[in-house]
């Protein structure tokens, strides 16, 4: 139950999902421990966000095995799935606040759901998850359609940690935000990490988040996991697609590290 | 994972607040009570001891936060005994809720009421600008492509026409024969009382021609492909397919509406016209089934009870009217904002108001044809 054990907190095995006769995952199998960040990355089409989306349950498998925080999702009750769901937080790709709710209400919507306590003390920490996100008391009754790409992002995040979950799922948090933004979100992403003890398994391009805040990085490529390591391991890799991958970033990061030392 | 628990202990002047258990979302329900007793302890010093305390999440923390605060205007609590692993995050929650929200100011009273009837009056100007503006806009397009004609986009008048025209059809059909039918079966009901029966036939073939045929189809069209224009307009302004066809140059007045609300006016015509043959038969119908009338004494009657002059008053107003349903349909489609809900909101605004501005335009179109002898 308490996190840090020797459990993986997200465990796959021999996963097959596709549409139609394409397979999109064939027989994958990955292991996420508690209490750290995973990147997953992989070509654009790859499968990542049907990955992910698999793991909650969004999208059916063929077959195969998820066990989450110790609970295999087909064995689970119905009841023991919905005590399962509110353990975990996801933030979509683009977001998914619902256009018809303020912030406010977006944030409030799964406590509404599964805590009965007071409307005062759901807006408290309602805006003490939106200060934890760097959003401010003035964003409270904004509507998605007044917020920018990166405070889109900051409130998914805020509603996707509005239970305290176990773990978090995001789907590229950083793409289509400028670099300092990117950045700033992958400092938030990594202090709360720390903060509130979670383990993150996270979908993205960003080379920036990848080397600064995932303690490990696995790669999706044809359906499989093909390698899984920190970083230093991506460099050692002989497989083609992780050698381009990584390839061109290799030099880049020999660079700043040269720069750093002048400095 | 054992409930979290709060102890109220006084020693001499302070008040020590001992919490142990788990303190996580799951039993914020019942910490909540716990908290606001504490809350309402009284004056004094308080400090609060974590040391028992076994599981913390956020609502934890921010309600042992409460604690902190609890005392009042005598400064904020001490906390000891804090495991290291929860020092981040409660101070990073201390850290919140200092500023409180400025909440929107709802209006109540009198005032607000007053405020509201201001701004609905102010909102009426708006609606006739926008109205006006898009009619400007489309009058702008039309002598623009007049000027240009290969930019008229054929392919899609087409398309448009294809869907609000050829399949309205069979349900403008079916619903103006029933109205035909049950219009003529109540003339016979009544005027039989009178020994009146022929002129059912004046009654329905003038009602038919003159207003009800093109009314009950402008009201359809309006409900059928003014709210689909709404709807479509509105999802491509929310995902800014607008904005892209303004940079890339393309005016979507001239592009997406002038197309639509040509084949609109192309099509209410055709759609009247067809409409008020199938009442005039659905009277037909009725006249020799429940009147006893024969077919060809009603086609008889029918052609000495209408003139041209009646079917022309109902086919004049069909494309103003097609006209009026185009522009509000795509006038509402532009407003729509960035919510799902705004879209809906909209289609509704869309159908009610181009069926109202439809009858009042039938209400002037009478006055002008009396004033005039038609
Ligand atoms: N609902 C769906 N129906 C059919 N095919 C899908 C569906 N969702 C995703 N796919 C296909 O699965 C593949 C992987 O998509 P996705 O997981 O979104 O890629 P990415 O790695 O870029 O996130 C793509 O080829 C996509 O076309
Ligand atoms: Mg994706």
């Amino acid at each position: 139950m308490t996190l840090g054990g020797a459990n993986p907190a997200i465990s796959v095995r021999d996963l097959v999902v596709g549409f139609g006769d394409h397979t999109v995952l064939d027989r994958l199998s990955l292991d996420v421990r508690s209490g750290e960040i995973l990147g997953v990355v992989g070509a654009s089409g790859g499968g990542k966000s049907v990955f992910l989306r698999t793991m909650i349950g969004l999208v059916p498998k063929r077959s195969g095995q998820v066990v989450l925080l110790g609970t295999d999702l087909d064995r689970a009750s119905d009841a023991d799935l919905r005590g399962l769901e509110r353990r975990w937080g996801v933030l979509f790709q683009h977001g998914a606040l619902f256009s018809s709710l303020t912030v406010r209400q977006n944030v409030q919507f799964p406590m509404r759901e599964y805590l009965g306590i007071s409307q005062r003390l759901m807006d408290e920490v309602t805006l003490a998850k939106l200060e934890m996100v760097g959003l401010g008391p003035d964003d409270l009754d904004k509507f998605p359609s007044e917020l920018s790409g990166g405070m889109t992002k900051r409130v998914a995040l805020a509603r996707a940690l509005a239970l305290d979950p176990e773990i978090v799922f995001l789907d590229e948090p950083t793409s289509g935000l400028d670099p300092i933004s990117a950045g700033e979100f992958d400092e938030l992403i990594r202090t709360l990490q720390t903060t509130l003890k979670l383990t993150v398994f996270m979908v993205t391009h960003d080379l920036d988040s990848l080397r600064t805040i995932c303690d490990r990085i696995a790669v999706l490529s044809d359906g499989r996991i093909v390698t899984v390591g920190p970083l230093a391991a991506m460099y050692e890799s002989d497989h083609p697609w992780v050698k381009s991958y990584f390839g061109g970033e290799r030099a880049s990061l020999h660079f700043s590290a040269a720069a750093a030392t002048e400095v | 994972m054992t409930a979290g628990t709060l102890e109220i202990r006084r020693d001499g002047e302070r008040i020590d607040l001992v919490a142990a258990g788990s303190w996580t979302a799951s039993h914020a329900h019942a910490l909540e009570g716990l908290v606001e007793t504490a809350e309402k302890a009284g004056p004094g010093p308080r400090q609060v001891d974590l040391a028992g305390l076994g599981e913390m999440d956020t609502f934890g923390a921010w309600l042992v936060q409460r604690l902190v605060r609890s005392g009042g205007g005598d400064g904020e609590a001490s906390i000891v005994g804090v495991r290291e692993s929860y020092r981040d995050l409660l101070s990073r929650v201390a850290a919140t809720n200092r500023r409180t929200p400025r909440r929107r100011t709802s209006e109540t009273g009198f005032g607000g009421w007053l405020r509201s009837i201001g701004r609905s009056v102010e909102g009426l100007g708006g609606e006739l600008t926008t109205f006006v503006q898009m009619l400007g806009a489309v009058a702008v397009a039309i002598v623009r492509t007049l000027a240009h004609p290969r930019s008229f986009r054929l392919t899609s008048f087409v398309n448009q026409l294809d869907r609000v025209g050829l399949r309205a059809v069979p349900i403008i059909l079916l619903v103006t024969v029933l109205i035909g039918g049950i219009i003529a079966q109540q003339g016979f009901f009544h005027f039989r009382k009178f020994g009146a029966d022929d002129y059912v036939v004046d009654m329905v073939g003038i009602l038919v021609l003159r207003e009800i045929g093109v009314l009950i189809v402008a009201i359809m069209v309006a409900g059928r492909s003014g709210s689909s224009y709404t709807a479509e307009l509105g999802s491509m302004k929310m995902r800014e397919e607008i904005d892209a066809l303004q940079t890339m140059g393309r005016d979507p007045v001239q592009v997406l509406i002038l197309p639509r609300i040509a084949a609109l006016v192309v099509a209410l015509p055709i759609l009247a016209f067809l409409g008020s043959m199938a009442a005039l038969y659905g009277g037909l119908l009725v006249a020799w089934g429940y009147g006893g009338m024969d077919q060809l004494i009603y086609l008889a009657r029918l052609r000495e009870a209408v003139s041209l002059t009646h079917f022309d008053v109902g086919m004049i107003k069909a494309p103003f009217m097609a006209l009026v349903i185009g522009i509000v349909a795509c006038s509402e489609g532009m407003r729509v904002k960035g919510s799902a809900e705004s879209l809906g909101l909209q289609t509704t605004v869309s159908v009610v108001k181009s069926i109202f501005l439809v009858i009042v335009l039938d209400g002037f179109f009478a006055i002008f044809f009396a004033s005039i002898g038609m």
